[in-house]
């Protein structure tokens, strides 16, 4: 990673998260291109193949993302100092994240209800610095409430895990 | 006038108490949805649509459409209070309605926000009842080069229209086309881009892409900020809404400017982001008191949000006339109908007239009810502002993952919002406009049947495409609009060189 101009060490640089962004972009269209071309992209006796439409958005992907990289280079000196996100700021932003992708995980395992109050009371708990007594009544609260909604009002079944199957549900 | 028969049948249809009860509902939840970081127009609609499954089509259209009216509103107030645009739409308005909020003038701004939103929404459906009709009795005789060519229409002027590079509109939109793709081809039942995978085999829910994108990225976004809601009390008594009444008329050209910015840009899909800004910058460039924009003039809030709600509202037309959104909340809105088994476009008008009236009527309902709810309810929405983030966030997520996980019932749609969580975030901080790929994901198999079905017509030939006066003329429109970008940046290059050689 860069750590010349005016970034701070760590610091993720826009001029290179312009570069992946625009190469995963590119990337993209280089895989519709290919499975285009598997299923055909020319006319079959019938009209045109599974992949004639595909295939043009998969060349206009690839020429975009190399446009911007282009972009992106004519101007790599004027972006030095440009910063995507310092790493300061990206520390709350994973914070966040993190705990998220834990929390849906968590769903597919024990089911909305248990991972939702673990997830919120988790989050109340470090991160808000909350009292026990708050946190419990938010993460406990949350899920009744849904409950309430979701199961018994409208009807809509949300993924339950084994807790719920020892209440009976 | 036929038109006016039909409206007073859709005002005998959305007049049941039943439905006024799910239009204060939807306009409870909209304003709520509009305050909250992280959940907009678009998300919330898009969460609350499977509640609505089992609900009457009318019903629940009318509800949902007073979420949208609602969410309008409400980001009005974050912006002003607290200097936080609630919705990206009221961007513009945090420009004067926040240092009006400073000099202790917090409930003139709102009353002025609150009331040329609805001077702004009111006009564009009063365009939407006499207009939609027309467009949909001429909109029976397209044919497959004409949708593809409306189709293209849209798209193009994201390009030529939208307030980020062009490159980045083309790529965010192509990207939506290649999601859109993935799946079983209906045409030839073959699979494309599944790679072996059972679970794309349904292909991407543009629901799920709106959810992660607008929801979960706009709550890692907010994350970065570290907001910290500190804001201005938000009381209103009816003595200063009179004032503000009194005041407004005098501005009714800049009104009248932003009508019409607003209901241009929501039928051509510009949105309500772009028409706000526009309406902002040509009412600053128009008035006297142009120079003290910013520090606090109130037509510096007549204009962007009578925009807004004009946009946001006459976004509306093209979805029931033609079925191609004009916003992503419209494209939300058309997923539902399309899931109540309604196809909207020009025969809609024919076969549901109940339906479109009703909706149509509900919509200058919903608007006085909005009008006169958040200007009674505002302290309340301020007080939930000041729940402190820690709360706000994971409880947002925890929705957002609920709403993903009930469009289908599908654990995978979940993993797929998280995805599009992060990308949402990445491209909302490197200026790829989010509103293209939603509307492309919508859009991408009717574009590709209507250009596969055009194709088939004319044996290949893209000729077809100006085979008669109205399909060129709107491709050749459209192409204009997609090269607009390179023209202006021509004519800003020749105005720039010394006039000498412009002369010759």
């Amino acid at each position: 990673m860069a750590t010349s101009g005016g970034n701070a060490r760590g610091d993720i640089a826009t001029r290179w998260a312009e570069l992946v962004v625009a190469a995963l972009i590119a990337g993209g269209g280089l895989v519709v291109v290919i499975d285009s071309v598997r299923v055909g992209i020319t006319w079959a006796d019938d009209g045109p193949r599974a992949g004639y439409f595909p295939f043009f958005i998969g060349c206009l992907l690839m020429i975009a993302g190399g446009v911007i990289a282009v972009e992106t280079l004519l101007k790599w000196k004027k972006l030095a100092g440009v910063t995507f996100v310092t790493t300061e700021r990206l520390k709350p932003v994973l914070l966040m994240l993190l705990p998220t992708i834990g929390y849906v995980i968590l769903i597919a395992w024990l089911g909305i209800y248990v991972a939702s109050l673990v997830y919120v009371g988790a989050f109340m708990r470090w991160q808000g610095k909350y009292s026990w007594v708050k946190t419990f009544a938010v993460a406990v609260g949350l899920p009744i409430v849904l409950f309430a909604i979701f199961e018994l009002w409208f009807l809509v079944p949300l993924p339950k895990g084994p807790v719920e199957r020892l209440l009976g549900f | 006038m036929e038109d006016v028969g039909n409206l007073m049948q859709g005002f005998a249809v959305a007049l049941t108490w039943k439905n006024l009860l799910f239009m204060l509902i939807g306009i409870l939840l909209g304003v709520l949805i509009g305050v909250l970081p992280g959940l907009g127009g678009a998300n919330g609609v898009a969460i609350l649509l499977p509640l609505t499954f089992t609900m009457p089509p009318t019903s629940a259209i009318i509800m949902l459409s007073c979420i949208y009216w609602g969410a309008l509103f409400g980001g009005a107030i974050t912006s002003i209070l607290f200097n936080i645009p609630g919705e990206p739409w009221s961007v513009a308005t945090t420009f004067d309605g926040y240092p009006m909020a400073q000099q202790g003038r917090a409930a003139e701004a709102m009353t002025a926000a609150f009331t040329s939103s609805f001077v702004g929404a009111l006009f564009a459906v009063v365009m939407i009842t006499f207009l939609a009709p027309l467009v949909a009795k001429f909109a029976l005789r397209f044919g497959p080069p004409e949708f593809f060519a409306v189709q293209l229409l849209t798209f193009c002027s994201f390009v030529g229209m939208g307030r980020e590079p062009p490159v980045k509109t083309i790529a965010s939109m192509m990207l939506g086309f290649a999601l859109a793709a993935v799946g079983l081809d209906t045409v030839t039942g073959q699979l494309r881009m599944t790679f072996g995978s059972t679970a794309l085999l349904q292909g991407f829910d543009f629901l799920i892409a709106v959810i992660g994108l607008f929801g979960l990225g706009e709550i890692l976004l907010t994350m970065e900020e570290g907001l910290a809601f500190k804001g201005k009390g938000g009381k209103i008594n009816p003595r200063i809404v009179l004032q503000t009444w009194k005041q407004l008329p005098q501005y009714w050209a800049t009104s009248v400017r932003a009508i019409l910015i607003g209901c241009w840009m929501g039928i051509t899909p510009g949105g309500a982001t772009p028409a706000s800004f526009m309406s902002y910058g040509m009412a600053k460039r128009i008035s006297k008191n142009g120079s003290k924009f910013g520090e606090g003039q109130i037509e510096g809030v007549i204009a962007p949000e009578t925009a807004a709600h004009a946009a946001g509202t006459s976004a509306l037309l093209p979805m029931l006339t033609l079925g191609i959104p004009g916003s992503p909340t419209a494209a939300v809105l058309l997923g539902g109908l399309l899931i109540w088994g309604l196809q909207p476009g020009p025969l809609l008008f024919v076969e549901k007239k109940d339906f479109v009236w009703g909706l149509i009527a509900s919509m200058y309902l919903g608007n006085i009810a909005g009008l006169l709810i958040v200007l009674t309810t505002v302290p309340w929405w301020a007080a939930i502002l000041r729940i402190p983030f820690a709360i706000i966030a994971p409880v947002i997520v925890v929705i957002c993952a609920i709403g993903a996980y009930t469009v289908h019932n599908n654990m995978f749609d979940v993993y797929m919002m998280i995805v599009f969580g992060v990308i949402g975030y990445g491209f909302k901080k490197l200026k790829y406009p989010l509103a293209p790929l939603v509307l492309a994901l919508v859009l991408g198999d009717m574009a590709e049947t209507a250009f596969r079905q055009s194709m088939l017509l004319s044996k290949g030939r893209m000729g077809i495409f100006w085979s008669n006066p109205l399909v060129g003329s709107i491709v050749t429109l459209a192409l204009v609009l997609l090269v607009w970008p390179l023209i202006s940046r021509m004519i800003t290059a020749l105005r720039a060189k010394p006039p000498a050689v412009a002369v010759s």
